[in-house]
């Protein structure tokens, strides 16, 4: 399994909006670089990354070749209820990744 | 404008070349600064928050090779070392090593282990997984001054280490003082000439998109010199190595540090 | 001389110098920024404003850029951004990102990184729940860095 590291408070007041950070391991090779023998390396990136809140989408981003090794995602989220928080990393090469993370909603 | 940029390369380097004459003074202690200080802030943030620093995901990758043990009959790193003992040590590596009867570096250490304890195979230089237990070793001693051991089994290499640095090198005749001694601050091209202090190896290069160790910095150097570079763990690099600790002491390790 | 020396020669220096005469021009088959931006809005108007895209304005190196953006908007169930698309103008592809949000964000600030194949102008388009799209742009000198991999 690729790393990835999800920082995010584990409590949060209600109605208050968090911060979440993401990172992943990932060559993100873009398909248009050449290999040590001159061809073309073939595209391996992810290509999708997915929040779940409790279920439901909260945050989608659909990537392409322009993002960067090791792919990194910030964005916010309304503390609602207490749950779980659900990360989806997939790509190519069948590449499919979640990852859990409980918030407790005070 | 690119080829204004072209031509001030060819400048400077004339620059430099001419700068091979005079002699190189070593930067006192009080001048010393790490490479962080001269890179872009965007750059310096991404290092310093441990949720953005993407050297994290090799030390998350190394903390649980150093927790898990290579093969059912061999003890896991962890076993013997608490984590908490592994403060200072990367501050203090390159260091003697009795029974090998030379220097070794961090990764020479962590193989070592490996073959005396934990009947395992060396791992490969530059494979993740040597990147990531070195980082997370490294990682422990995050802001601690480097501390050279003053060995004096150490003090041959050292000055093997520091001619080496000094020698002008490959068909560009350069040295590495040249550039870091004599000429930090400046600019070769559009980056900045940094002091180059191994402060915070393993580190994430942007430019490599992923982890790499000193050696293979050294190695991108000095093919810029056109020179021929040292093979990791040859008595040169540790030699080096071991001058460079020195030299950037007592800056503190910043392991994994990001750079350009 | 073994394949490593040459390697070594080939790339180091001589490879720094020649670089910018060899810096990536469009490719033939490349779709045009406007057109992909078209398919992103389906042809709806873009107005300047509400969008905050900040982008070191000097790139270290182009293969990491910080890129982070923020809209202005309530982000409540009636008003909020929807997506927001991210475009460039030089790569081998227009399309960056696209980020989907809504009202859960709270707020419409996120932030990602970046590849810039060379200098160039980023643009970013928010599409709001009453289906307006909103933009803003900045540009980014991607500099050489010096000895690099050869």
């Amino acid at each position: 399994m690729a790393r990835a590291l999800i920082n995010m408070p584990k409590t949060a007041p209600a109605g208050s909006v968090i911060e979440i950070k993401t990172l992943i391991s990932h060559p993100m090779e873009t398909g248009y670089r050449p290999g040590p023998d001159g061809r073309l390396r073939p595209r391996d990136i992810i290509t999708e990354f997915v929040c779940h809140y409790d279920g439901a989408e909260i945050f989608r981003a659909e990537l392409s070749p322009a993002s960067a090794a090791n792919p990194y995602l910030t964005f916010t989220t309304l503390a609602t209820a207490s749950g779980t928080l659900r990360f989806t990393w997939s790509g190519d090469n069948g590449f499919s990744q979640s990852q859990d993370v409980a918030l407790t909603v005070t | 404008m690119r080829g204004l940029a072209v031509s001030g390369v060819l400048l400077l380097l004339a620059g430099l070349a001419a700068a091979q004459e005079i002699p190189i003074q070593e930067i006192p202690v009080s001048e010393r600064r790490s490479g962080l200080d001269q890179m872009a802030p965007e750059t310096r943030a991404m290092q310093a928050d441990d949720a953005a620093n993407p050297g994290m995901l090799w030390v998350g990758d190394g903390a649980d090779l150093f927790a898990r043990a290579p093969s059912p009959e061999a003890p896991a790193c962890a076993a013997c070392h608490e984590t908490g003992a592994l403060r200072g040590v990367a501050a203090r590596y390159p260091a003697w090593d009795t029974a090998e009867a030379r220097p070794i570096d961090l990764e020479g250490r962590i193989n070592l282990c490996r073959s005396r304890h934990q009947g395992a195979a060396p791992l490969p230089r530059e494979g993740r997984d040597l990147l990531a237990l070195t980082a997370f070793v490294a990682n422990q001693s995050r802001g601690l001054p480097i501390a050279p051991p003053a060995d004096p089994r150490l003090a041959p290499a050292r000055a093997a280490g520091r001619a080496l640095f000094e020698r002008p090198l490959g068909q560009l005749r350069f040295s590495c003082a040249g550039c870091h001694d004599a000429n930090w601050g400046r600019h070769l091209g559009a980056a900045p000439i940094p002091q180059g202090h191994p402060t915070g190896y393993p580190l994430y290069r942007l430019e490599w998109q992923g982890l790499g160790s000193l050696q293979r910095r050294l190695r991108n150097c000095l093919a810029g010199m056109r020179a021929e570079p040292f093979a990791p763990d040859s008595p040169e690099a540790t030699a080096l190595a071991l001058y460079l600790m020195q030299r950037a002491a007592p800056l503190p390790v910043e392991t994994p540090a990001v750079r350009p | 001389m073994s394949p490593d020396r040459r390697a070594v020669l080939a790339g180091g220096l001589g490879l720094v110098l020649l670089r910018p005469v060899a810096a990536a021009s469009l490719r033939p088959d490349r779709e045009p920024t406007a057109e992909a931006i078209r398919r992103f809005t389906g042809g709806a108007p873009v107005n300047p404003g509400r969008v905050g895209l900040d982008m070191p304005p000097l790139v270290e190196n182009g293969n990491t850029v910080p890129l982070s953006i923020t809209v202005e908007s309530p982000m409540s169930a009636a008003d909020h951004v929807r997506r927001i698309g991210v475009f460039n103008e030089k790569n081998p592809q227009p399309h960056v990102v696209t980020l989907h949000l809504g009202p859960r964000a709270g707020r419409a600030a996120v932030a990602t990184r970046i590849r810039l194949a060379d200098s160039q102008r980023i643009t970013a388009i928010a599409e709001m729940s009453d289906g307006r799209y909103w933009s803003a742009s900045a540009d980014a000198i991607v500099t050489l860095a010096a000895c690099v991999e050869g």
